[in-house]
């Protein structure tokens, strides 16, 4: 396919489905922070009763995910940064921008064996994944490594809103793409600082009942 | 004496050269007097006269282009101090030393600081950057132009093919095809002409082939590197969403 297409049809998956997928992906986390444990595993419920949810994921996730991060990679590869010349905000948010995507890329691989392939392998029920996460971000390794991951997403997401928005010619003028800048940062603070807070709600114990739970369950296969 | 003379200072050159397109680069130094005013063309006029390098030894004149040396032509571009810009309007005063030169490894080395910049005007060929008159009969005066986008428009005009806004480009390299900044924002010149608008599609579906405006990832180097100031992320934006216009026109058949 020509370039110009395939290059939109990137852009275009980035938002949407992966973007509102990532929001989605916050609210659920974000219902440890409001409903406990309960709240959590409620909302995760939730999203696996959906109809047809093995379709919503295949084409709302696994497939743009697939696209959309490969190609990426090898836009990241084509790139040749030049930071040394060219010392400049908007120069360091592209080069971030596909740093973070790598990082993000490895990232979510890291993170999808963690819980849902771990899911399909039927080592781990749906209601049991709280419990996968208090066992992971309990360990101060592996914590930093999570915070780094959401962080590299996070701004990965915002920024890439950003020049989602150039992409296709909605902000055309330099008042527009400052404005935009600062609504992305805006976005990048409140989505980071919601996933993060997550993360940190999770090492609650009552998180613990479910691994320990989880942990006689695998003992017991 | 009440004065005494000024000790004669003597500026320094690092040049990058290059004597075969083929061949690798290699750097030469050079010491000049310093002469007030000096810029870095009237350097390379003065060790054209007298070449003979840092350490005394005579050497083969510094090739390089130049021509109108106003800052109008574009010709003289090259990297002075890391920054690629026109040589002729790099004032010694206002530079580090000592002066570094390269060629604009963008392009391929032609010698020394000589570069080809023949894909700059391949590309105002592809994008067909100007308005078709030509005819058999004489086809009157064309539509007038609003004054006020006259004067953005002039604007657009200033760009002099220089190749700064490619070097400047991270996405512009040996591993791309993106045809660079100036020659999207051409495109969006002539569309806005009122006659060349006839034409515009013609000049999107080029910039819709491989190389074209979805080669740019939003670094906005290149309108900080513009010697003459043009609005390039603007120019690049605006035809984004002529482009996207044009391509769910083109879908539905309108
Ligand atoms: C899986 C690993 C991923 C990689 C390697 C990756 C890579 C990239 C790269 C290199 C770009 C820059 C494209 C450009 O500027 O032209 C980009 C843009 C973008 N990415 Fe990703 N990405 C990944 C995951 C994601 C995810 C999960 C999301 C959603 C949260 C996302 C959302 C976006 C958005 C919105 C853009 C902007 C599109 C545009 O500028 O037109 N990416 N991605
Ligand atoms: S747009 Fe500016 S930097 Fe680019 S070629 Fe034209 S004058 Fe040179
Ligand atoms: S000689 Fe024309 S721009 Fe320098």
């Amino acid at each position: 396919m020509r370039g110009f297409y395939s290059r939109k049809i990137h852009s275009l998956l980035g938002v949407i489905p992966l973007g509102a997928f990532f929001l989605e992906h916050m609210l659920t986390n974000f219902a440890a922070v409001e409903g406990g444990a309960s709240g959590f595993t409620d909302s995760v419920l939730w999203l696996n009763s959906l109809p047809l949810v093995f379709f919503l994921e295949l084409f709302g996730i696994w497939l743009p995910l697939l696209y959309h991060g490969v190609y990426g990679l090898y836009i990241a590869y084509q790139s040749k940064p030049n930071l040394n010349r060219y010392n400049l905000e908007r120069n360091w948010r592209y080069t971030l921008q596909r740093i973070t995507g790598v990082v993000t890329f490895i990232f979510i691989v890291w993170h999808l064996w963690d819980t849902r392939v771990q899911v399909a392998l039927g080592k781990v029920e749906h209601d049991q994944l709280g419990g996968v996460m208090h066992n992971i971000v309990t360990q101060p390794l592996l914590m930093t490594l999570y915070i780094v991951g959401i962080v590299a997403a996070c701004f990965h997401f915002s920024n890439g809103l950003w020049s989602f928005l150039i992409s296709w010619g909605i902000t055309v003028g330099p008042r527009s793409q400052r404005v935009s800048s600062v609504l992305c940062l805006g976005i990048f603070v409140i989505v980071t600082f919601m996933f993060v807070l997550s993360l940190v709600t999770f090492r609650n114990d009552e998180f613990q009942t479910a691994a320990v739970a989880m942990q006689s369950l695998r003992s017991f296969i | 004496m009440a004065e005494t003379a000024a000790a004669p200072k003597n500026v320094k050159f690092i040049i990058t050269r290059q004597d075969e397109p083929e061949t690798s680069p290699y750097t030469e130094e050079f010491e000049l007097a310093y002469r007030p005013g000096m810029n870095v063309i009237s350097a390379l006029m003065e060790i054209q006269r007298n070449p003979v390098n840092a350490k005394g030894d005579n050497t083969v004149p510094v090739c390089w282009e130049s021509n109108c040396l106003e800052e109008v032509c574009g010709a003289c571009s090259m990297v002075i101090n890391g920054k690629p810009r026109q040589a002729c309007a790099a004032l010694i005063d206002n530079l580090e030393q000592p002066v570094r030169i390269e060629p604009m490894k963008t392009f391929p080395v032609v010698r020394d600081l000589v570069i080809d910049r023949s894909r700059m005007f391949n590309a105002l060929k592809r994008v067909k950057a100007w308005i078709p008159i030509d005819g058999t009969y004489d086809l009157g005066p064309g539509p007038r132009m609003p004054e006020k986008k006259r004067q953005w428009a002039y604007e657009l005009s200033k760009c002099m093919t220089c190749g700064v806004c490619l070097e400047a480009c991270p996405n512009v390299n040996e591993k791309t095809d993106f045809i660079g900044p100036a020659a999207i924002s051409q495109v969006r010149l002539f569309n806005a002409h009122p006659t060349g608008e006839m034409n515009a599609e013609e000049r999107l579906d080029a910039l819709m082939e491989d190389g074209g405006i979805d080669g740019c990832g939003n670094s906005q180097n290149c309108v900080r590197a513009c010697p003459k100031g043009i609005p390039l992320t603007t120019s690049i934006a605006e035809i984004n969403k002529q482009t996207t216009k044009h391509m769910f026109k083109r879908w539905l058949g309108v």
